[in-house]
């Protein structure tokens, strides 16, 4: 279970409670602007906030945050990159090539300068990145905004093996029909408060 | 030395300021608009170095260690000012001086005190005549190391936040976080003092050795005094930079790992 309580970062987020089941997909949906980015940049304890998260009642507070992130790795919509080659950003071992295969990327782009990839592909690096530190709960900021039809199927088919594996994930997303597909439980973000609704429709 | 030391007069000096005088009326001339600005600091020179050579003359005659003291912490107030003034990025509070102010004065004392005590032991080890000059230069290129390594950091931390905070979301501390970056102000800090080392001699000969060739010092003698003082600044400027540095990450990060733009001080 992935417990959230009383998380804020005032005045952005009032304080939210949530509670996801371990193996279930939760979707939080919601205007741009609303809070939902806030929120998972607080679950990942990247600014200071209050309240506490636990994942199996182990409390984040609790441990080095370093410890947390691997353990519940968020994804932001855009990420970061610090070297010029995209193998130099996959510091965890893993199979990387299987994930880049997954996410629907040759193997070859391992030696692909960063800086010449579309945001499609960064988005879908970015994941693939995150997966290699085998995160037990994932947070992902609308993993597949900058991506088409073919590629956004890939992911998903990827989110949904990861589910069936009893792998935790939280998405945030705009795709009401996406949610639909993925998600078991549902949140809506309207000014920085959190409130459950039910699947869209 | 005496024998080949030419005296200088003052209206030799003044003959040397001709072609200043020329530069400047040429920029008058063509509405450089530099002029004005030319005189005034060859003015301010002319006053300040008039200031310090009576200075000193009063301070090598007393050799007094107290007064001694005095003029190195007038020189190490000064270079603390200009690192403070010459930051980007200031952080709020006492951090906007502490780490550049604390590793200028730990740097500076730490290489004085080598020099005095283990390399040139000058008879009494507190003479002006050797402590101020050293001191001057060990300040100045550390001074310098430190402000190009702070900007280096702080800009990095500002403008390559994504990179950073990617990162940390893979589970890096904090100091391995801004690992990359702070490799690079340091490279960045380090490099004038590559720069000269590689041209001492060839492209340019070093600013002291030429002073003390032109007051009669034979030249193999100018070049000891030159080695040292590079080994001692290339020893030094690389550890202010360090020591600056690690103050400022440490307090744009905190306990949880996470980075702390909000201690920036805020624009506006």
């Amino acid at each position: 279970m992935l417990e959230v309580r009383a998380l804020a970062r005032l005045p952005m987020l009032q304080p939210v409670n949530l509670s996801l089941p371990a193996g279930e997909c939760g979707v939080i949906m919601g205007r741009s602007g609303s809070g939902k980015s806030v929120l998972a940049r607080a679950i990942a304890d990247l600014d200071p906030n209050e309240g506490d998260v636990l994942w199996r009642s182990r409390s984040r507070n609790a441990m080095p945050a370093p410890e947390w992130r691997r353990l519940v790795a968020y994804v932001p919509a855009e990420s970061g990159w610090w070297a010029e080659r995209v193998s130099d950003h996959f510091v965890f071992p893993g199979d990387a090539e299987a994930l880049l295969e997954e996410v629907g990327l040759p193997a070859e782009a391992m030696q692909w300068l960063v800086a010449r990839t579309s945001s499609g592909e960064r988005q879908r690096l970015a994941l693939a990145r995150a997966l290699a530190m085998q995160p037990e709960v994932l947070v992902l900021d609308e993993p597949t905004s900058a991506l088409d039809a073919e590629s956004r199927e890939k992911v998903e088919a990827l989110l949904q093996r990861l589910l069936e594996e009893g792998k935790t994930v939280l998405l945030i997303t705009h795709d009401a029909a996406q949610a639909q597909r993925l998600g078991q439980r549902f949140w809506r973000m309207k000014a920085g408060r959190l409130e459950p609704v039910d699947a869209p429709r | 030395m005496g024998a080949e030391y030419i005296t200088l007069e003052y209206w030799e000096v003044a003959a040397s300021a001709l072609l200043l005088v020329i530069t400047a009326g040429l920029a008058l001339l063509f509405e450089v608009g530099l002029a004005r600005s030319l005189a005034w600091v060859a003015l301010r020179m002319v006053a300040q170095l008039l200031l310090v050579g009576l200075v000193l003359k009063f301070i090598f005659a007393a050799t007094n260690g107290w007064i001694t003291l005095a003029a190195a912490s007038v020189m190490v107030g000064m270079a603390m000012r200009e690192v403070m003034r010459r930051q980007q990025r200031p952080l709020q509070g006492v951090w906007r001086w502490l780490p550049g102010s604390a590793s200028l004065l730990f740097v500076g004392v730490l290489a004085l005190l080598y020099t005095l005590l283990v390399v040139l032991r000058p008879e009494p080890w507190h003479a002006p005549r050797q402590l101020l000059p050293i001191f001057g230069m060990i300040l100045g290129n550390s001074m310098t190391g430190i402000t190009l390594g702070l900007n280096a950091i702080t800009e990095a931390i500002t403008r390559e936040r994504a990179a950073i905070e990617a990162r940390l979301l893979l589970g890096c501390s904090r100091w391995q976080a801004v690992q990359p970056f702070a490799a690079r102000a340091l490279r960045m800090a380090l490099t004038p003092m590559i720069n000269a080392m590689a041209a001492a001699g060839i492209i340019s000969l070093p600013g002291m050795m030429t002073g003390q060739i032109l007051a009669g010092a034979p030249p193999v003698e100018a070049v000891k005094y030159q080695l040292m003082i590079m080994f001692l600044i290339a020893g030094v400027v690389g550890l202010a930079a360090l020591a600056a540095m690690a103050g400022t990450i440490w307090r744009l990060t905190d306990e949880r790992h996470r980075l702390r733009p909000d201690r920036f001080v805020q624009a506006g």
